[in-house]
């Protein structure tokens, strides 16, 4: 493989993971614009435990998810009292907030960065979002899965048959969170650098427009989103400077015909009546 | 007025709510019998609506006690009291509109399985799983099978609430109260929807029918309750209460009915 298709499909990789991290509460209907901020806390707190204590970094990554998903429990019990504009408001803020600690946190380098001895492999990185792919597979599968729909789709009816709206909203937002610690413990092993600068809003903004731009009805989406946004950029480099007007009129003109994302289940049921007799 | 041989599955008493300051619900008290149909009928703004939505728990009471089966549950979280056997009917039908029918029909099940592991379990790579087949059976039973992998917002109106009802009743339902069940019906949607209910009474649900249509509530509906402003007027057999002069005095020009 060469460096440079390498390096895509790394980028890929992350972009696949962040997408999934931002998807679940969605599904849920909750739009979280912090995402980088528990990328943030994944990257450092498994960084610093490889860095500081030699943790194997296949035990420090698991261990900065579990940390981002536990802020995710504490920070979404409070923060989901919110809806709409102002739950995005407050997530938004949340990333700034997660991101400027790590900017004044000597102890990881501050505004200097952080350097990280340990590498990740591109093959360890593809392996990761395979895995998060299939993780999010199976959980579609399930009546956890079905709940959040049903919450989103009419949270009052979902908590009179029984569905702790509450419940599943906290549940998909600290999932989200971990799924994105994963992430961003593993892009602190691949890249051996980082700094509070790279999770900021931008990146946050981004991922929620793959998995928007994919569509949210089902779990197909945010892998298509994220494909799609990754790929391409790359593939319209033979127009250079162009190449990111023509993907933003690409962006205006899907949004405008398939506002629901790309993919969605109605979609999924057309072809499978074209398949079947 | 109820038939003191028949306990009740719904008892409301000294039932009081207010929205800024109006008094919708002023101390309310009724009982349904259990395993009839019993009708709250008034004219528009009477309060039915808020009874509804008081004993399903949207609301919370400023005054009184509702009690499901002989369970307390005023004070109750709206998403437990299913568990006594309550559930409710929107008067706009909530179902999911992007949902299957038989998905909707899972979610009905929630109540029933609910624990971490029923939330876990990869239900949908199980090919027939128990919960798929009971709600296929539920379906063929009012013979709505064909309708199972449709999507919910595409079909007709009548037939999305009569799956509204199957929802219910695979929550477990046994105390169920509609919001004017028959509106919007065409007459062969209406009479498929009254076999429907005649059916669940006789398996032993209690029904609680707010309605317009009284042909229907006659056909249906053993007794009845009427509210105005919020106050209990009139109640017993609908042929009777239709000769009260209270209730007479309610409808007068505010009501096509006879």
């Amino acid at each position: 493989m060469s460096g440079y298709l390498t390096g895509v499909l790394v980028v890929l990789a992350f972009n696949v993971i962040a997408a999934y991290a931002v998807y679940l509460p969605l599904a849920a209907g909750q739009l979280n614009l912090g995402i980088a901020g528990f990328m943030a806390i994944g990257a450092y707190a498994s960084a610093f435990l490889t860095n500081e204590y030699g943790v194997s970094m296949w035990l420090a990554i698991p261990v900065g998810s579990l940390l981002a998903g536990l802020m995710g429990v504490v920070i979404g019990i409070p923060v989901l009292r919110t809806h709409g504009i102002y739950l995005a408001m407050a997530t938004f803020a949340l990333g700034q907030v997660i991101a400027a600690v790590f900017l004044n946190l000597e102890v990881v380098g501050g505004a200097a960065g952080y350097p990280v001895t340990d590498y990740a492999p591109p093959v360890a990185v593809f392996w990761a979002a395979a895995g998060v792919v299939v993780l999010m597979l199976y959980i579609s599968r399930t009546r956890f899965a079905l709940c959040l729909t049903a919450v989103k789709s009419d949270a009052t009816v979902a908590d009179l048959l029984g569905v702790s709206v509450r419940g599943m909203q906290v549940a998909a937002f600290a999932l989200g969170a971990a799924v994105a610690g994963f992430g961003g413990g593993f892009y602190a092993h691949h890249f051996n650098f980082i700094e509070a600068q790279h999770f900021n809003v931008l990146l946050s903004v981004f991922t929620v427009l793959y998995v928007l731009f994919g569509g949210t009805q089902t779990v197909w989406g945010p892998l298509v989103g994220a494909t799609f946004f990754t790929l391409v950029p790359e593939l319209l480099r033979a127009s250079d400077q162009w190449r990111y007007a023509v993907f933003a009129a690409f962006i205006i003109l899907f949004m405008a015909v398939r506002p629901q994302g790309l993919v969605t289940a109605s979609l999924f049921r057309l072809f499978r009546r074209k398949v079947a007799p | 007025m109820t038939d003191a041989a028949t306990p009740s599955a719904l008892s409301i008493s000294g039932l009081s709510k207010s929205f800024a300051g109006v008094r919708a619900i002023r101390d309310l008290s009724f009982e349904v019998p259990k395993g009839r149909a019993t009708a709250l009928i008034g004219p528009n703004g009477a309060g039915k609506t808020t009874v509804f939505n008081l004993v399903s728990g949207v609301y919370g009471v400023d005054h009184g006690r509702i009690v499901v089966n002989g369970t307390d549950v005023t004070g109750m979280p709206s998403r437990r009291r299913i568990t006594t056997g309550i559930a409710r009917s929107f008067q706009n039908i909530r179902l999911m509109p992007h949902l299957s029918v038989l998905e909707n029909l899972l979610v009905g099940q929630q109540v029933r399985a609910s624990s971490l592991g029923a939330l876990l379990t990869p239900y949908r790579l199980i090919p027939n799983h128990r919960w798929k087949r009971e709600a296929r059976e539920a379906l063929a039973e009012i013979g709505l099978a064909a309708y199972a992998d449709e999507t919910v917002g595409a079909l007709p109106y009548g037939v999305r609430k009569r799956i509204d009802l199957v929802r219910a009743t695979l929550a477990g339902a046994t105390v169920l109260m509609l919001d004017e069940p028959a509106a919007g019906l065409n007459p062969s949607e209406t009479n498929a929807l009254r076999d429907h209910l005649k059916a669940l009474v006789a398996q032993g649900v209690t029904l609680l029918v707010v309605e317009h249509d009284m042909h229907f509530v006659d056909s249906v509906c053993e007794s009845v309750v009427v509210l105005n402003f919020g106050e209990k007027i009139a109640e017993g057999p609908l042929s009777q209460v239709r000769k009260d002069p209270k209730v007479r005095e309610a409808y007068i020009g505010t009501d096509e009915e006879d």
